[in-house]
């Protein structure tokens, strides 16, 4: 289990030391770097709205009836939402979404390409794989997966804005001076590079289990699940290290 | 011409190949055959260098292929074009876009010349009508064709086949033999092809070797392993009732 471990790290490596070498084409690798920010990023706008539209909406009904209290007033209760979007919701909760949808997409897609021999035809080309296949995945992800850090905070601050309105929880003006007070931009920073180092786990993590992946359709399967399984702890380990080395 | 020396290749403890010495000629098309788990796709994949060898030499016109640098092996495997089992073709590439794909990598050929070539590519092996199809689209014959248009884009000095008609009607394989004969001796390519179909040996075999048990167990031409006595010979090749008769007709 330990050697296993860590023989997986070791490849790991290797494939990332394969990956990030000088593409053959840079032109091709553009090109494969737009169809990817379509296909990982563009196509994931409508499942983050959902998900960041409503999970704002819960947490500001959640803190309101946590610190339902005279004496406590009602803008803290923005002031804990606006803290936990940003700190933790938007960028942990989106991330592991995406590890699920584009994580299984990365290493289904590239486990297939294996299986068919595809890899194969490119490597007897003389194109490097790796770098033709995962680097544009890597790259497009770090690049929109902020985009859709920002549009999961304002979202998720519009869903509870809209949900402490609606329910007569939290009024208006006290959400909005509750969302301005105590600000601390860092906050922001955090949050994307936190959000840029779970797009890069996610994207190579998965792109490791599809190239790796011998044998069939089952096969296949399995590595697609592998995928989202060890994206979804590394996202976890990764967050508890940035947050004591970000925030403490 | 490629020289195939003193190859071996084991995974962990299975010796797979066991010292093969062989050379392919120019315009010619080397067979080479042998039951499945013989080691024939092993042996293809080694002399392409998808495989790292445990020893023995490739020598591709007098380039060792352990002697190349990284560079050098990357402008080799541009001279070289494979035409996989399944076709290998790229599921979200159209056929034309399949078979331009390596000249967008290498060369500096402008969009329309790119485009030219495909087409010539395409109508050489005689599909000149699927080209913004995609490969789930056509029939298993026609993923073959496109395979073979891809493989002979860049102009390559070397062939290599991988069952190329394998899972094909009988008719459709013999086109598909004839047409990489066809390919070969224009072009004067050292084509090499992995096949246990011995219709395409009697077909297209200039030069045929068998593998048994990661050996090489024969080595001639089409009309010799007709004729052939030898044990490993008529072990794999006369087996059917087809071949026995065959055989027989031949003694008599």
């Amino acid at each position: 289990m330990v050697y296993r471990f860590f023989n997986g790290i070791g490849d790991y490596a290797l494939l990332m030391w394969r990956v990030f070498r000088r593409p053959e084409s840079w032109r091709e690798t553009w090109k494969a770097f737009w169809r990817e920010v379509d296909l990982l990023g563009l196509d994931s706008l409508w499942i983050v709205s959902i998900i960041s539209l409503f999970m704002g909406a819960v947490v500001t009904i959640q803190t309101a009836l946590n610190l339902d209290d005279p004496f406590i007033p009602d803008y803290y209760i923005a002031i804990a939402v606006r803290e936990s979007i940003i700190l933790e919701f938007s960028p942990t909760m989106v991330s592991l979404i995406l590890a699920g949808k584009v994580g299984s997409n990365i290493a289904s897609t590239i486990g297939t390409m294996r299986t068919s021999e595809q890899i194969d035809a490119l490597e007897v080309m003389g194109i490097n794989s790796a770098n033709y296949l995962i680097l544009p995945k890597i790259a497009a992800s770090v690049f929109f997966n902020p985009m859709l850090l920002t549009l999961s905070l304002v979202l998720g601050l519009a869903g509870g804005y809209l949900a402490g309105e609606w329910t007569g929880m939290v009024v208006s003006s006290d959400f909005i001076l509750g969302l301005q007070m105590g600000w601390d931009p860092f906050y922001i920073s955090y949050a994307i590079i936190k959000m840029i180092v779970f797009a890069f786990l996610i994207a190579s993590i998965s792109a490791y289990f599809g190239y790796t992946v011998k044998g069939g359709a089952v096969e296949v399967g399995r590595s697609s699940t592998t995928a989202v399984v060890n994206s979804s702890l590394a996202i976890i380990v990764f967050n508890y290290i940035l947050t004591d080395v970000l925030l403490n | 011409m490629i020289e195939v020396k003193g190859l071996r290749k084991s995974f962990g403890e299975h010796e797979v190949l066991k010292g093969i010495d062989v050379n392919f000629e120019p315009g010619k098309a080397n067979l080479i055959i042998g039951r499945s788990g013989s080691g024939k796709t092993v042996f293809l994949k080694s002399v392409l260098g998808l495989h790292d060898v445990d020893s023995g030499d490739i020598v591709y016109d007098g380039r060792n292929v352990a002697e190349l640098s990284k560079d050098e092996r990357t402008l080799l495997r541009q001279e070289i074009g494979m035409v996989f089992q399944g076709g290998a073709l790229f599921d979200s590439q159209t056929v034309l876009e399949n078979v331009m794909f390596p000249l967008n990598f290498f060369g500096d050929m402008s969009e329309s010349e790119k485009r030219d070539r495909a087409d010539f590519c395409l109508s050489r092996v005689r599909l000149d009508s699927a080209h913004n199809r995609f490969p789930a689209e056509i029939s298993g014959g026609m993923q073959k064709r496109v395979a073979i248009a891809r493989a002979i884009a860049m102009n390559p000095k070397y062939l290599f086949c991988d069952e190329p008609n394998s899972g094909l009607d009988p008719e459709t394989a013999i086109v598909i033999d004839n047409l990489i004969q066809e390919i070969t001796e224009e072009y004067n390519i050292t084509t090499v092809i992995n096949t246990h179909d011995m219709n395409s040996v009697l077909e297209i075999g200039d030069h045929v070797i068998l593998l048994k048990e990661g050996y090489r167990a024969w080595e001639g031409t089409k009309d010799e392993i007709l004729h052939s006595e030898d044990e490993a010979v008529l072990d794999f090749v006369f087996r059917s009732e087809l071949f026995k008769k065959v055989k027989e007709a031949l003694r008599k």
